[in-house]
């Protein structure tokens, strides 16, 4: 098999997985913040 | 230390760090990377297969230096009772997981144009996947024992299984010295390294940005427990009257 195609999926493993975590994380926190101003508010 | 036990004294201080982290992060990631890719010459044993290097290494860099995290944050949970310490040791385990799992995968697709496997049950494979196991056991125990826990952070006894598994660190760094491994030496000492230097330079930027990114990533999930805390107390004392 051409080289580049082990490149090319480790890249794409290493690449996706940290887009996942830092989308992942990053939404928790917004969502999170969000409903502890939202109480805050109520409060 | 404690100055930063006050949730409200950490969060001044992440919010505006957690964008410093992530961005040039990102940045020096993705310019690491591409130079990885396009800039640096082919390997003359290893072809175009060496450009793994420039994630392999930081996925492994953050998949241990993740436990050595846990271990230092249950240290100072379980004797100076810092209350953030338990915080951030859940909050590093799911990107310390994701990180050593992308090093077990990545290294799986180097081995197999390099050593003509995709695994190998030597010493150095083998105790990088003790570690994703670990992991999944910190993460297990701690949202098992989620109830004994204070302020969204991990149980003493979580801590402890964090303390008891760094014993796993060491043996990693050394298993490529005690044991025959497929696997090579230590290529980066404190004496320098055998790497050419044409090779080598990308990996400096990918590895500093990984790490800023992972304590980005960390910052964020701290957040959001401190967030998720909150919200609990408030609707306590709402349910209280």
């Amino acid at each position: 098999m051409n080289q580049w195609a082990f490149v090319i999926a480790a890249y794409a493993v290493t690449l996706a997985g940290t887009a996942i975590v830092s989308v992942v994380s990053w939404r928790a926190m917004r969502g999170a913040e969000k409903r502890a101003d939202q109480v805050s508010d109520r409060t | 230390m404690h100055r930063f036990a006050n949730p409200a004294r950490f969060l001044k201080i992440a919010r505006p760090l957690t964008g410093w982290l992530f961005w040039p992060g990102l940045l020096l990631l993705l310019a690491g990377s591409a130079c990885g890719l396009f800039v640096t010459p082919a390997d003359y044993l290893q072809g175009q297969t060496v450009r793994i290097l420039y994630i392999h290494v930081p996925a492994a860099w953050l998949g241990m230096g993740g436990w050595s995290g846990i271990a230092i944050a249950a240290l100072m949970q379980l004797v100076w009772k810092h209350p953030l310490a338990a915080v951030a040791g859940r909050a590093i385990a799911a990107p310390g997981a994701l990180f050593t799992a992308i090093c077990l995968m990545t290294g799986s697709i180097w081995g197999r144009p390099t050593w003509g496997t995709w695994w190998e049950w030597d010493g150095r494979m083998t105790s990088m996947l003790v570690l994703f196991f670990l992991y999944l056991g910190y993460i297990a125990l701690g949202n098992a024992s989620a109830r004994q826990a204070q302020q969204g952070g991990v149980s003493n006894v979580t801590a402890i299984f964090g303390l008891v598994g760094a014993i796993n660190i060491p043996i990693i760094n050394r298993s490529v010295v005690w044991w025959n491994s497929l696997h090579q030496g230590p290529s980066i000492t404190l004496r320098g390294s055998s790497i050419d230097g044409s090779l080598l330079w990308p990996l400096g930027l990918t590895l500093l940005g990984f790490t800023l990114l992972f304590g980005a990533i960390v910052l964020m999930r701290m957040r959001a427990i401190l967030a998720q805390n909150k919200v609990e107390a408030r609707m306590q004392r709402l349910a209280r009257g």
